[in-house]
């Protein structure tokens, strides 16, 4: 399903556990780094891996909520918009983007560059309003530096 | 305050503090080294008893006192691990993160002198799934330590081995509960397990374990260099040693800061953060976490920060996580922000929080676009009565106790949402 260096990168977690069923979110994460989002294939890869049931697989795919279970864009704008965001200008922001790109939380851009979501608190109160872009956390997000930041994300 | 000297974050604002050659530099290892040469691992676990360390997670449950918990060899043959947790998630929480990023050595030291009190040879870092730069940054620590041989087999020379796995997450309030992180480390949902049987006793993989947070974890190599009664030396009596306190909201200056246990919260907000921002004036304070009762102004300004302190006003030190709210913050908006949150986090395990907080999230809806109703003022203090108490994990009473709080201290705000002519919908 992978290339040999991520089969050789999965063998590597699965063997860091004293039981290799551990390596469930782990191999998730790895999926959807591969494929963008968690497929049914991907469900039942994960499954046959790991000696699971896909229903199990599904079951814990659908609890988290940062594995996507339908495609995304390449890049997925995670907006943070509990309390201390909130207080700080979130709402600003998520207006700043859709006048930007266009999208609501849920929505994909046409190209499907962007998809944003509205995410609960990611940790990062203390430099509110904050995002994450992909893996980057953007943080002290002002009307200037939002765009900037979409501007300067190369797909 | 002035003679304060921090330890956890010493090193912190150094350039590459979070690179093995620094953290050495800077005395690093060095707690290790002396913990495996002169203590026994039974004589750790004394040492962190009583110096009177209670978890940072939220709790505060002496540490010490948790490690005692665990059965001896004899009792339960096998393995045991030790599980730290870095899953903190609870809005407005971000004091681990600056351990995770900037001093994640000081964090694998404690994690060793801590497992090998506990005579673990595994212990695994649940790091949240929202902190990706933080896990390669622990991941690349860990391949440190384990090339200088402070991980692996024979560490220095004292026949323990250890190994510690980095374990990303996926985006889950309620792993950060300490069985639903066990849970979700096995591969599973993360639904809290019901106590007893307690992790000390039935956890990782049926196994023994003891989960700690970053912060406790953190303390220990202080705790072994210069001794339970140096650390036991700063706070008040039974709230000891250094603290993190996160501040968001707003104020001039947030951010981490380290002081000692039992600062004033107004010695944080008005000299480290440099007081309300913008000259306005200070309306309330959430002191520790989303989940601890809210603070009016004059409260939080006579308030201590350390466990008892909080509980003594009817709030929580908890994480430690002090949000700060000006007087143009709308307190019903506030609260149904987080009553959101919560119905968004709820496993749904148990009908009272599941349910439970659907209904209130849907009335604070109604409440901050001026549509509540006649008498919803009571029936949420009803709801928020039906679940106290009354589910397996703590989530259900940290959506209510700060609701609780709201409407009681700030109930007038509530009322005035009534809309004009309601009267007939309940």
């Amino acid at each position: 399903m992978f290339s040999p260096e991520v089969h050789s990168e999965i063998d590597a977690i699965v063997a860091r556990y004293p039981d290799p069923r551990s390596a469930l979110l782990p191999l998730l994460h790895i999926a959807q780094r591969e494929m963008g989002w968690i497929s049914p294939e991907s469900m039942i890869w994960a499954a046959e891996r790991l000696d699971l049931s896909p229903a199990h697989v599904e079951g814990v795919v659908t609890f988290y909520s940062m594995y996507f279970t339908k495609p995304v864009g390449r890049h997925v704008i995670q907006l943070c918009r509990t309390l201390s965001c909130d207080i700080r200008g979130a709402q600003g922001v998520r207006k700043l983007i859709h006048d930007k790109l266009g999208i609501a939380p849920g929505e994909t851009t046409g190209d499907g560059k962007f998809s944003l979501v509205e995410v609960e608190c990611i940790g990062a109160c203390g430099t509110a309003p904050a995002m994450m872009i992909g893996d980057a956390l953007h943080e002290n997000l002002t009307p200037e530096s939002v765009g900037a930041i979409l501007d300067r994300v190369e797909d | 305050m002035a003679a304060f000297e921090p330890i956890l974050t010493r090193i912190v604002g150094l350039e590459d503090s979070h690179r093995l050659a620094v953290f050495e530099r800077e005395g690093g290892y060095q707690a290790l080294r002396k913990g495996l040469k002169d203590f026994t691992p039974a004589e750790v676990t004394d040492e962190v008893k009583a110096s009177q360390l209670r978890g940072r997670g939220g709790a505060g449950f002496p540490a010490g006192v948790k490690w005692g918990f665990l059965p001896s060899q004899e009792k339960s043959p096998g393995p045991r691990y030790l599980v730290c947790n870095a899953d903190e998630s609870e809005p407005g929480t971000f004091k681990d993160r600056v351990i995770l990023r900037d001093n994640p050595h000081l964090l694998l030291e404690g994690c060793i002198l801590s497992s090998y009190a506990l005579q673990a040879n595994h212990c695994f870092i649940y790091i949240r799934g929202e902190y990706p730069e933080e896990t390669q940054i622990l991941e690349i620590a860990v391949e440190e330590a384990r090339a200088a041989g402070y991980l692996g087999r024979n560490i220095l020379g004292s026949g323990f081995d250890l190994e510690i796995i980095v374990h990303r997450g996926a985006g889950a309030y309620i792993c950060g509960e300490e069985t639903a992180l066990l849970e979700s480390l096995e591969g599973k949902r993360g639904y809290p397990r019901i106590k007893p049987p307690f992790p000390a006793v039935v956890g990782l993989y049926g196994r023994p374990t003891v989960i700690n947070n970053v912060e406790t974890l953190a303390c220990v190599p202080s705790i072994i260099e210069r001794g339970a009664d140096w650390f036991a030396s700063i706070g008040p009596e039974k709230n000891t040693g250094p603290k993190l306190f996160c501040v968001s909201g707003h104020v001039e200056r947030p951010g981490t800061y380290e002081g000692p246990m039992g600062m004033p919260l107004r010695e944080l907000i008005e000299d480290l953060c440099g007081g309300v921002w913008k000259g306005r004036r200070l309306k309330a304070v959430i002191p520790g976490g989303s989940s601890t009762p809210v603070l009016t102004a004059e409260e939080a300004m006579a308030v201590n920060m350390d466990f008892d302190s909080l509980a003594a006003v009817g709030s929580m030190l908890g994480s430690a996580a002090v949000i700060v709210m000006d007087e143009t913050v709308d307190i019903v908006a506030a609260a149904a922000n987080l009553m959101r949150f919560y119905h968004h986090e709820s496993c749904g395990q148990c009908t009272p929080c599941r349910e439970g907080t659907g209904w209130l999230e849907k009335m604070l809806n109604r409440y901050e676009h001026g549509q509540g109703r006649v008498g919803e003022i009571e029936d949420m203090l009803d709801i928020c009565d039906n679940i106290a108490f009354k589910t397996i994990c703590p989530l259900g009473d940290a959506a209510r106790m700060p609701l609780e709080a709201f409407l009681q201290k700030f109930r007038g705000e509530f009322e005035a949402r009534i809309a004009s002519g309601a009267g007939g919908g309940r």
